[in-house]
């Protein structure tokens, strides 16, 4: 088990190794949803919850399946776990807020295929994470996820106004504006390590 | 409501996934592994492969059963069929090369979340037959393969001065390194994007002054 | 879909679970044949990783021989708890290095080593980085630049009195500053990189130096007892 600290593992999975900017994962939520920032903070809190939610039921598969030593079925009891997780919070949301559920649309059963859902339960495996640390894994990651793509919608908003391009439009500058937030965080590297 | 859903296999079939509806350029699907593995050309072809795999054999099986798997369950089935070949996928790699194992790390079990390869088997696999579903698959898969291509080469050009590990510049070559890094992805394919869109839209001016 | 509608029904909840278990059989099926018939070939991999890595850490190295190593002695490799420890020989099984590995965290991601201990001369002969995620042209300096390679050498790794711990920390020091054979001179431009090869090597060698002194012996003997790998 490796020996970083939990605040480091929260701010590492937050800042420095964020899983949209610098890993890469969870991007087509990313570019689908941050037009707006009212449907983006939905979105990243739902996802977050699901990564938390995820992460758990993940660890505890992982922890039967190693001691069972049918490590191979992982990849399939993992995709399980996290569509039975949306579905979970597909129905809670529904019920206890039916405007967002209508707002989110077809975007939250799509949290299932979030890279950034089944990144954080393979990642925290393969780093051989204990309890406790893939808890702060997860936590940091739906932080880092949310915190990305407000960023990414206030820009966005702004970029509704901007004079620019026609080529240019939609897809080419929100990927440009993506480079540049990620280019950003770089500067976060080395946060927390002593 | 009937509607005849055509079961001839034409080159239309094929060339669908290559430029019309090509899963990166066009559809903006599958966006993960497009920025994460494309550091080098090496990795980029070999993701490719793997998803290419990944989506005609689940294409195929899909096509198969898609009269034996009732529809409440459809999302379910589909993606513990997608599980099983990635794991497959996943081992093969292993056995082949660690290197490239190592080089490419989760996102080789992260095509399993792929949206092309949900994507393909919801919207053709399940309403066409098996050998359709094979050739529109793997023209997705080509489709995707050239993109990743796309991406690695320029990248591993620019951001390491080689190109599938040859050295092409020399050793005095100071490589523009942030090329190979995350944001080096966001902006090549921001920049391939932006060319395309150009190319389009100046064939409909060309296409309104006729 | 006019398809489903030819069907008949029989009960809706038996068919779904009929597909479901069907399609998990074979599913299970495929899996379990893959994963048999890829196995022997990445353990093949896997071991031809190891004792490249070993082979090269431990330059003139032929057979090896993998150790644990546990606070009660040192055991031939079994699966079991210990600190794995891969011990090089010649041909004529005289022992030249020890191979162990230490990770610490770098400027990315963590840095895995690999570092070969000669037990000759208490001291660290030479790394080898197994996995990095550092800058390209930055951080990855540590496996082309000769100098800093040049400080492993002879890294003292020298046990204090008591034998429970190292006598000197392993430290990295600024570039140009370094003084003592446990100092590690760090690249200038890549600091992080630097320090993360010192907390490497020292969290391994702290954890490790203490178990292997009492055992050298056994260690020794590793190709004359018992077949080598």
């Amino acid at each position: 088990m490796p020996t970083e600290s939990l605040s480091f593992i929260f701010l590492n999975a937050a800042l420095s190794n964020n899983f949209v900017l610098a890993l890469f994962l969870g991007l087509c939520p990313f570019l689908g949803v941050s037009g707006k920032l009212e449907t983006a903070f939905p979105m990243g809190i739902a996802t977050s919850f699901v990564i938390l939610v995820s992460s758990i039921l993940a660890f505890a598969t992982n922890w039967i399946l190693t001691t069972l030593e049918i490590e191979f079925l992982r990849l399939i009891s993992y995709i399980v776990i996290i569509a039975s997780a949306v579905q979970l919070v597909e129905m809670t949301m529904k019920k206890y807020s039916p405007g967002l559920f209508r707002a989110l649309g077809i975007y939250l059963p799509l949290i299932t295929t979030n890279c950034a859902v089944l990144g954080v339960a393979l990642l925290q495996t393969f780093k051989s994470y204990g309890f406790l640390q893939s808890l702060f894994y997860a936590l940091g990651a739906g932080v880092g996820f949310t915190f990305a793509i407000l960023l990414m919608a206030g820009l966005r908003e702004r970029l509704q106004l901007a004079d620019l391009p026609t080529p240019a439009r939609g897809a080419a500058i929100s990927l440009m504006l993506g480079g540049l937030l990620s280019l950003a965080f770089m500067g976060f590297a080395g946060l927390g390590a002593h | 409501m009937s509607h005849k859903i055509d079961t001839r296999i034409s080159w239309d079939t094929f060339l669908e996934g290559l430029w019309r509806e090509n899963p990166v350029f066009v559809m903006m699907l599958g966006m993960c592994p497009t920025l994460a593995v494309t550091n080098s050309a090496i990795n980029a072809l070999s993701m490719g492969l793997a998803t290419t795999f990944v989506l005609t054999a689940s294409g195929f099986l899909v096509a198969l059963g898609r009269n034996l798997i009732p529809s409440q369950v459809r999302i379910a089935t589909f993606i513990v069929i997608i599980a099983t070949f990635v794991t497959m996928v996943d081992y093969a790699i292993q056995a082949i090369s660690l290197t490239l194992y190592n080089a490419l790390g989760a996102f080789i079990q992260l095509i399993v979340v792929n949206c092309i390869i949900l994507g393909r088997a919801e919207a053709y696999a399940s309403k066409h037959r098996p050998m359709k579903s094979v050739v529109n698959a793997a023209g997705m898969g080509v489709g995707f393969t050239l993109a990743l291509l796309c991406l690695g080469v320029v990248r591993e050009i620019l951001g390491a001065g080689s190109l599938f590990g040859i050295n092409l510049f020399g050793a005095n070559y100071e490589p523009w390194v942030v090329m190979v890094l995350p944001p080096g992805g966001f902006i090549v394919l921001g920049g391939w994007l932006l060319l395309f869109e150009w190319f389009k839209q100046r064939k409909e001016q060309r296409l309104l002054v006729k | 879909m006019t398809d489903q509608a030819n069907q008949v029904p029989s009960t809706p909840t038996a068919r779904m679970f009929m597909a479901l278990g069907g399609m998990a059989m074979l599913s299970g099926f495929l899996v379990v044949m893959a994963y048999q018939i890829t196995k022997p070939a990445i353990e093949l991999n896997q071991r031809m990783a190891v004792e490249k890595m070993v082979f090269k850490v431990i330059p003139g190295a032929t057979q090896r021989r993998e150790f644990l190593a546990t606070k009660d002695g040192v055991r031939p490799a079994d699966g079991g708890e210990g600190i794995p420890i891969h011990a090089g020989y010649d041909d004529q099984g005289k022992l030249l290095g020890i191979a162990a590995k230490g990770a610490a965290q770098g400027y990315a991601d963590l840095v895995h080593l690999l570092y070969a201990y000669d037990p000759a001369c208490a001291c660290i002969r030479g790394i080898e980085v197994v996995k990095m995620a550092e800058t390209p042209g930055l951080g990855d300096k540590i496996i082309t630049n000769a100098d800093f390679q040049a400080n492993f050498k002879a890294l003292d790794v020298q046990l204090n009195e008591a034998g429970d711990a190292l006598a000197q920390e392993i430290v990295t020091v600024k570039h140009g500053s370094k003084q003592h054979p446990w100092e590690i001179d760090a690249i200038s431009g890549a600091t992080i990189t630097s320090k993360a090869v010192g907390k490497a090597l020292n969290q391994s060698a702290q954890a490790l130096m203490p178990l292997l002194k009492p055992h050298r012996a056994l260690i020794e003997q590793g190709v004359t007892g018992g077949k080598a790998q």
